[in-house]
């Protein structure tokens, strides 16, 4: 039985109702144009948030963690070595937490094919001054090309060229809480003082805001070579290793390989920020089920209209089987019937959640922390059209099975003598 | 050719158990010869109807042997059954069922487009001609629900015959029609016998009707008397 003709029976039966058939596709539009938009804006909002952390974030932090000595004086002593040594109160002896070989370091990292970029801080502990106001600060010298390259960095100015930093000697970009503060424009002279008493002029060159208030009003960004000389340290002396990986997901086996080669700490960005893509994960796992929770129920629509139907069209199965008709042909009408209602309402959903989505993705949308946005974030990931569809034919398929079972089992002599 | 069976049945017997148990059917054997006319008579109630399903394989759950040409139905699957109903039976109704979702020509073409024997564009050219055949051309394409009982049975006759078919079966065909009617339906069906050698078992309650037939298998409580 050629396909064309099976269509051509499914098609009569469906305009024979038409109204339930087209109440039954309206359900399944309605769910697909909610799950994609669901799923478009959730994950765009999804986005948006972890942007607000992981594109700044690197992906594994190399450093020295400020910590006492594990073997202490008295454990080496010949005297002692049969004791038990109790020592309360350790403290650390190292003042400054440098990372030692960086050279070395960063050598073997350009090596490793698994590593996109590396940028390296340096780390000030100072105080903002500007007239008599002081104003507690922490200093990071960077290679502000890397940071631009790697981490969006230009994402965060909102006012001054960022490239300043490099070129104009002595500059500094200042958090915007901070410079609000002080009152700092764009070509003021402010006074940096270190914790040995040191003074430095610095020329605000811009500004940048990331959206953490506290951030914001503590933090300062200056070049690498004028935090070294700010603390009077020779031009190897760096805090932090800041890796970009190709794959962030690979971050923790690598922190650990690299932690145990380099004989530093390691930090991968999934332990750093544990809780944002736990925030993440469950949102998306949410709207998920909501979005297939109205797949589900567009299925059962399906399932209604469809045993509706063969409940109405008895003596049609009856005279299509007794005319020669296999149980099969009967099935295959049924689940022709749900399945064209299924890809109407896959390809009309599509497109009113397309729609919807281009809706959302208008509408003004401004936050300070995020100075590029300015509406509502919509992601239009192909990945959630197909999810949609394939499981709205899946739904559709089954809904359509069990009433189509049915109908295939009808039994003509009882139809025919029943009259 | 002349004497080929077209159908046999063997010692069929048919019991319902529900609401309780009655034997329909009693040891029912006779042939039809190709090319033959009968009528199958008896009192309501006495098994006809129940005999021609089975004998049009749709019922299956009897006991006996059943030939269709020639072949056995025994131990057949529901698919081979429903292949054996489509190419080599026709059957008509009392209540004529059409479909109404489909035209008078659909209708008829429906069966065809399960054998795969015709094209699309024969089954068409073949409906037409049984409709012109039929004095019902200008209905080819009204739906079925707007036409008239008598009409809708010669549709129904047009439809039994599209796939060619060795042999027709009919419930009382005309149980439902006026006697004007019921004339056409004769002549109709004496005519496939005549001019298209299509064989012939027609149920029915009407002695004049019976009468004019080849041959007349008379039925009483389940048991074939004569
Ligand atoms: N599904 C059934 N269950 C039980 N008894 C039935 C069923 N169908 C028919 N019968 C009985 O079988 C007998 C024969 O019925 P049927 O073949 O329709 O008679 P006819 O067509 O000769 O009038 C009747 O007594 C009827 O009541
Ligand atoms: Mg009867």
């Amino acid at each position: 039985m050629k396909v064309k003709h099976i269509a051509e029976i499914s098609i009569a039966l469906l305009f024979a109702r038409w109204k339930q058939t087209l109440i039954a596709a309206i359900g399944v539009t309605f769910s697909i144009a909610l799950f994609i938009t669901l799923l478009g804006f959730m994950e765009g909002l999804n986005g948006l948030l972890d942007s607000l952390v992981l594109n700044r974030t690197p992906h594994i932090r190399l450093f020295n963690d400020i910590r006492p000595t594990e073997i202490q004086p008295i454990e080496i002593s010949e005297k002692y070595k049969n004791h038990y040594n109790f020592i309360k109160s350790i403290k650390p002896a190292i003042a400054r937490n440098q990372l030692h070989n960086v050279d070395a370091i960063l050598n073997t990292l350009e090596k490793d094919n698994r590593v996109e970029g590396v940028a390296p801080r340096t780390l000030a502990q100072a105080f903002y001054s500007l007239g008599t106001i002081e104003l507690n600060g922490m200093v990071n010298g960077i290679d502000v090309e890397k940071e631009a390259k790697y981490y969006s960095f230009a994402d965060y100015i909102p006012e001054g060229n960022y490239m300043d930093l490099k070129n104009v000697a002595n500059s500094i970009i200042l958090g915007i809480g901070a410079a609000e503060k002080m009152l700092a424009k764009i070509g003021d002279v402010i006074i940096v003082t270190t914790t040995s008493g040191d003074q430095f002029p610095l020329k605000v060159v811009a500004y940048f805001q990331t959206g953490m208030a506290d951030y914001d009003k503590v933090q300062s960004f200056v070049n690498i070579s004028t935090t070294q000389k700010i603390l009077g340290k020779s031009n190897s002396y760096i805090n932090e290793l800041q890796i970009k990986l190709k794959d962030l997901n690979n971050a923790p086996p690598i922190a650990l390989e690299y932690s145990k080669i380099f004989k530093v700490d390691a930090e991968d960005i999934q332990t750093a920020n544990a809780q944002y893509s736990t925030g993440s994960d469950i949102r998306s796992l949410i709207s998920y089920a909501v979005g297939i929770t109205l797949l589900i129920v567009a299925g059962f629509g399906i399932y209604n209209i469809l045993n509706m139907m063969i409940y109405e069209k008895m003596d049609t199965i009856a005279i299509l089987k007794a005319t020669g008709f296999a149980g099969k042909d009967v099935k295959r009408v049924f689940i022709n019937i749900a399945l064209s209602i299924g890809a109407f309402g896959i390809i009309a959903g599509s497109i009113v959640g397309f729609l919807l989505c281009f809706m959302i993705d208008n509408i003004p949308f401004e936050i300070a922390a995020m100075p590029t946005i300015t509406t509502y974030p919509i992601d239009y990931g192909i990945n959630y059209y197909i999810i949609a569809g394939v499981f709205a034919l899946f739904t559709t398929y089954f809904a359509g099975w069990f009433p189509a079972r049915k109908a295939s089992m009808v039994d003509p002599v009882v139809i025919i003598r029943g009259k | 050719m002349l004497d080929k069976k077209v159908l046999e049945a063997k010692s069929i017997y048919k019991t319902f158990t529900d609401p309780v148990k009655i034997d329909v059917l009693k040891d029912v054997s006779f042939t039809l010869d190709y090319g033959e006319f009968a009528s199958i008579i008896g009192k309501s109630g006495c098994g006809k109807s129940t005999l021609l399903y089975i004998l049009s394989t749709m019922d299956t759950d009897y006991k006996g042997e059943l030939f269709i040409d020639n072949q056995s139905t025994y131990k057949k699957s529901e698919k081979e059954l429903a292949a054996i109903r489509n190419e080599k039976i026709g059957f008509v109704f009392q209540f004529h069922y059409l479909l109404n979702e489909f035209s008078v020509l659909k209708n008829i073409m429906l069966p065809g487009f399960k054998s795969n024997k015709f094209t699309e564009e024969e089954l068409e050219k073949r409906a037409m001609n049984l409709l012109e055949d039929l004095d019902i051309k200008k209905l080819a394409h009204k739906m079925a629900h707007q036409l008239s009982g008598g009409e809708k049975q010669r549709v129904a006759i047009a439809r039994s015959m599209i796939n060619d078919p060795i042999i027709i079966m009919g419930d009382e065909p005309t149980g439902n029609l006026d006697n004007k009617n019921t004339d056409i339906v004769f002549e109709i069906f004496n005519e496939l016998t005549s001019k298209y050698k299509k064989t012939l078992l027609i149920v029915t309650h009407d002695m004049s009707f019976a009468d004019k037939t080849n041959r007349i298998i008379t039925m009483d409580d389940g048991r074939i008397v004569s």
